[in-house]
C-alpha cells in the first residue's frame, strides 16, 4: 500500500459505511461514479508536497490525524446564521451544517419561474438519473485525492438550475457552516450550477466555521454555463484561524459564454482553492479574480488552471494578496492554449504585498500554449509598502500606522472594487478593514 | 517661527547641509535659491521629517519647540507643511479620503472636533475654488495619473486645507509652464498671512516673479552663501550660480 492510500484508508472505510444511506444509492450509474471515485481516491491518496500542484503546500497538518465525514442532522444555530449573515444582502439563500442542506434556515419564497434552486441531496432523491448524468459534466478528470474524496460522497450541497433565457434578479447565496457536528468533522458539499442557454445570474458561495476548532471542509462546485450564459461566481473563505478548506470550482463555457468569478480568502489554517475553467467554444470570457489575507500562521494557496480549447475566447486573471506575521501564500496560474485556439487572449496578473518578514509567497504562472496567433500575458509582482507614500502621507499628519492600513487596504480594495453587488462589496471590504487592523499590519521587528 | 541653527547632515559619510542658519519670522515668504545638489531639496526634507537625513549637528526650532524631536506626522499636526518636489502616486487612496484623515488628525492634535461631513465639504469645496480645480478631482486617486501640473496644484490645494504654519515649497514650480505656474502662485499668495511663514525652494528666478518673497537666500555647499531682498534673485537670475560660487566673499559670508 502506498503512503498515499495510507492516509486515506479511514476515509475509504467511512465511505464504504457511508454509502448505502447516500442520496440516490442503487442508481447505477451514481454508483459507478462514486465507486470509480472512491477507487481514484485509494489510489491517489492525498497530495503531498511531491505533487507539482503541491509543491509549496503541505497538507500534513490535515493528513495527521483523519476527520470523520459528517452526516445529516447535526443542527446549525439560527443566531449564528443571522450574525453571519451580509447587511443589506437582498438573497435568496441556503444554508448548509457541515454539507448538509437545512430547509428551514434557507430562503426560497416566491422563486420566479425558471429558477429551480435546492438541496442536491433532495432532488437527487426524486431525479436520480438526470442529476447524476450532470455531475462530473464539468470535473474532466480528477486532479486530486480531495477531489476524488468529494465526489466518492457525493450526497448534499446545492444544485441551482437556471432556464435558458432567464435573468435571475437577485443574487443566490450558498452559505456552508463547518463544525455543526463538533471538532473533527469534515464536510463534503457537493454543488452543481447549471446555467441554460442565455441566462443570466449571480451566486455567492460562503465558507464558515461555527467554532475555531479543527475542522476540514472539502468542497466541489461545477459550473456549467451554455452558450451566451452569464455567471457571477463569487466565493469567500472565512475559514476560522484552526480550521481547513479545500475548495474546487469547476466551470465549462459554450459559445460566447461569461463567467466572472472572484475568490476572497479572509482567513483560516489552510485554504487551497482550485479554479479550473474550460472554455470549450468561441468567444468565451472567464475573469477569475482574487484576494487573499494571510496573517498569524495562515496558508493561502490559489490554483487556477484555464484551458482555452476553442478560438477567439478572452481569459483575465487578477489575484492579490496581502501577507503579514508568517502567512504564507501560494499562487499557480497555468493558462493551457489548445492547438487550434487561435485569438487567444489571455492576462495573468498576480501581486502580492508583504507586510513581515516572515510573511512568504510563491508565485508561479504557468503558460503553455500550442496555438501560434495569441496574445498572453502575465506578470507576478512580490512587493512591500512603498515608504514613499508611507511618508508622503506621514507629512499630511496621518501616523505611521494609519498611513500603512490605509495603503494596505487601497492594495486590497482594487480587487474588491470590481465586485459587483454593492451589498458584497461592503461587507467585503468592512471584513477586510477589520482583518487589515493596526495590530494585523504592525511591522515586524527588524 | 522657524529658527535653524547650524544645521548639518551627512548622508553616507557625505556632509549635504554643513552648518546651515536661517531664521523665518512669522508671515515671511524666504526664497532658498542654489544650484543643484547645493542642498536645498535636503534642507525641506530634513524640516519635513524624512528619513535617510541624519542629522549630525546643529539644531531646528519651530514655534519654540525642538522641531527635530518630533515624528514626521507630528509636524504636520504642529503646522509645518511640505509640498513635494515629486508629488507620490497612491493607487486606490482617494484624495477626499486622505484629506478627511489628514485634516482629522491635525484637528484632534489641536484637541478640536472632527469635521462632519458637511463641514468638511464646505472646506474642500471653498479651496478647491481656490486652486481653480473640479469636484470630480476629489473622488480620483491621490496624484495617479496626473499630469505635472495637476500634482503641483493637487500640493497646494493639501497646504489650503492643512492651513499650516510654515510652508516649505520644494521646487514647486519645477516642470509647470506659465499658465499652472499662475495657479499654483496665485493658490500660494491667497494663502499669505501674517502667521504662516513660507520656504520657496527653488533652482529659478521666475517663480520669485508671481510669489514675491521678503528675503531670498542663496545655498552652496550646504550653507547660505548670501542673504538679501528680491534683487537678490535677479542678480542671480543675470549671473547664474557660478559667481556665487567662486565669488570670494561668499566663503567669509557663511
Amino acid at each position: 500500500m502506498s503512503e498515499g492510500a495510507a492516509n486515506v484508508a479511514a476515509y475509504v472505510a467511512a465511505q464504504r459505511e457511508q454509502a448505502p444511506a447516500l442520496p440516490a444509492f442503487g442508481t447505477p450509474s451514481l454508483d459507478a461514479s462514486r465507486a470509480q471515485a472512491l477507487e481514484s481516491l485509494s489510489q491517489l491518496g492525498l497530495p503531498s508536497q511531491r505533487d507539482e500542484d503541491w509543491k509549496y503546500t503541505s497538507t500534513r497538518a490535515i493528513t495527521r490525524a483523519a476527520f470523520t465525514p459528517a452526516v445529516a442532522g447535526a443542527p446549525c444555530p439560527r443566531e449564528f446564521v443571522s450574525q453571519t449573515t451580509i447587511d443589506g444582502l437582498d438573497a435568496w439563500r441556503l444554508v448548509f451544517a457541515d454539507g448538509f442542506w437545512q430547509p428551514e434556515l434557507s430562503l426560497l419564497d416566491d422563486l420566479p419561474n425558471g429558477v429551480q434552486i435546492s438541496g442536491l441531496g433532495q432532488s437527487l432523491g426524486s431525479e436520480p438519473q438526470r442529476i447524476a448524468a450532470l455531475l462530473g459534466s464539468a470535473l474532466g478528470q480528477t486532479p486530486h485525492g480531495f477531489i476524488a474524496m468529494n465526489s466518492a460522497f457525493i450526497g448534499d450541497g446545492a444544485l441551482i438550475e437556471i432556464a435558458p433565457g432567464t435573468r435571475v434578479d437577485k443574487p443566490i447565496e450558498l452559505l456552508f457552516i463547518s463544525g455543526c457536528s463538533g471538532e473533527g468533522f469534515l464536510s463534503l458539499p457537493r454543488n452543481l450550477v447549471v446555467m441554460g442557454a442565455g441566462s443570466q445570474a449571480a451566486v455567492i458561495e460562503r465558507h464558515v466555521s461555527l467554532a475555531d476548532e479543527r475542522l476540514l471542509s472539502n468542497s466541489v462546485s461545477e459550473l456549467i454555463l451554455a452558450d451566451n450564459a452569464s455567471l457571477n461566481y463569487q466565493s469567500v473563505q472565512q475559514v476560522a484561524p484552526r480550521g481547513f478548506h479545500v475548495g474546487g470550482m469547476f466551470a465549462r463555457l459554450g459559445r460566447s459564454a461569461r463567467l466572472q468569478a472572484t475568490t476572497v480568502t479572509m482567513s483560516g489554517a489552510l485554504v487551497r482553492n482550485d479554479a479550473l475553467v474550460n472554455l470549450d467554444d468561441e468567444g468565451g470570457f472567464a475573469s477569475l479574480d482574487g484576494l487573499y489575507l494571510a496573517f498569524g500562521r495562515s496558508h493561502v494557496d490559489n490554483h487556477t488552471h484555464i484551458t482555452h480549447n476553442a478560438p477567439h475566447c478572452v481569459s483575465r486573471e487578477h489575484y492579490k494578496g496581502v501577507l503579514g506575521d508568517r502567512g504564507h501564500a501560494v499562487f499557480h496560474g497555468r493558462i493551457v492554449v489548445q492547438p487550434g485556439a487561435q485569438k487567444t487572449d489571455s492576462v495573468q496578473n498576480n501581486q502580492n504585498l508583504l507586510l513581515s518578514a516572515d510573511a512568504e509567497v510563491d508565485t508561479k504562472p504557468q503558460l503553455e500554449i500550442y496555438a501560434d496567433d495569441v496574445k498572453c500575458a502575465h506578470g507576478a509582482t512580490v512587493g512591500q509598502l512603498d515608504e514613499t507614500a508611507v511618508f508622503y502621507l506621514m507629512s499630511r499628519g496621518i501616523d505611521r500606522q494609519a498611513a500603512r492600513r490605509m495603503l494596505t487596504q487601497a492594495f486590497a480594495a482594487d480587487v474588491l472594487n470590481r465586485i459587483e453587488l454593492p451589498a458584497l462589496r461592503s461587507y467585503l471590504e468592512a471584513q477586510a478593514a477589520q482583518r487589515l487592523s493596526p495590530e494585523q499590519i504592525r511591522e515586524s521587528e527588524s | 517661527m522657524l529658527k535653524i541653527s547650524k544645521l548639518t547632515v551627512t548622508v553616507d559619510g557625505k556632509t549635504i547641509l554643513n552648518g546651515l542658519d536661517l531664521e523665518v519670522g512669522p508671515g515671511e515668504v524666504h526664497a532658498i535659491m542654489g544650484p543643484n545638489g547645493s542642498g536645498k531639496s535636503t534642507l525641506a526634507n530634513v524640516i519635513a521629517g524624512r528619513e535617510g537625513y541624519p542629522v549630525t549637528g546643529g539644531s531646528v526650532s519651530f514655534l519654540g519647540q525642538d522641531l527635530l524631536s518630533l515624528a514626521p506626522e507630528k509636524r504636520a499636526r504642529e503646522g509645518v507643511f511640505l509640498a513635494f518636489q515629486y508629488p507620490v502616486e497612491i493607487p486606490g487612496v482617494a484624495n477626499v479620503y486622505l484629506l478627511k484623515e489628514a485634516v482629522n488628525a491635525t484637528r484632534q492634535h489641536r484637541g478640536e472636533e472632527k469635521l462632519d461631513a458637511m463641514d468638511f465639504l464646505k472646506l474642500v469645496r471653498e479651496k478647491l475654488k481656490l486652486l481653480q480645480m473640479k469636484e470630480e478631482f476629489l473622488y480620483r486617486s491621490v496624484n495617479e495619473g496626473f499630469s505635472g501640473g495637476e500634482k503641483k496644484r493637487n500640493e497646494i490645494f493639501q497646504m489650503a486645507m492643512l492651513e499650516p504654519r510654515l510652508a516649505v515649497l520644494d521646487e514647486t514650480d519645477s516642470g509647470l509652464d506659465i499658465d499652472a505656474l499662475k495657479i499654483v502662485a496665485d493658490g500660494v499668495n491667497a494663502q499669505r498671512s501674517p502667521d504662516r511663514s513660507v520656504i520657496l525652494v527653488t533652482h529659478y528666478q521666475r517663480l520669485l516673479d508671481y510669489i514675491v518673497p521678503d528675503r531670498v537666500h542663496v545655498l552652496a555647499g550646504g550653507r547660505i552663501v548670501r542673504s538679501g531682498d528680491k534683487r537678490l534673485a535677479l542678480e542671480l537670475e543675470a549671473q547664474g550660480y557660478g559667481w556665487v560660487e567662486s565669488d570670494p566673499s561668499t566663503v567669509s559670508a557663511a
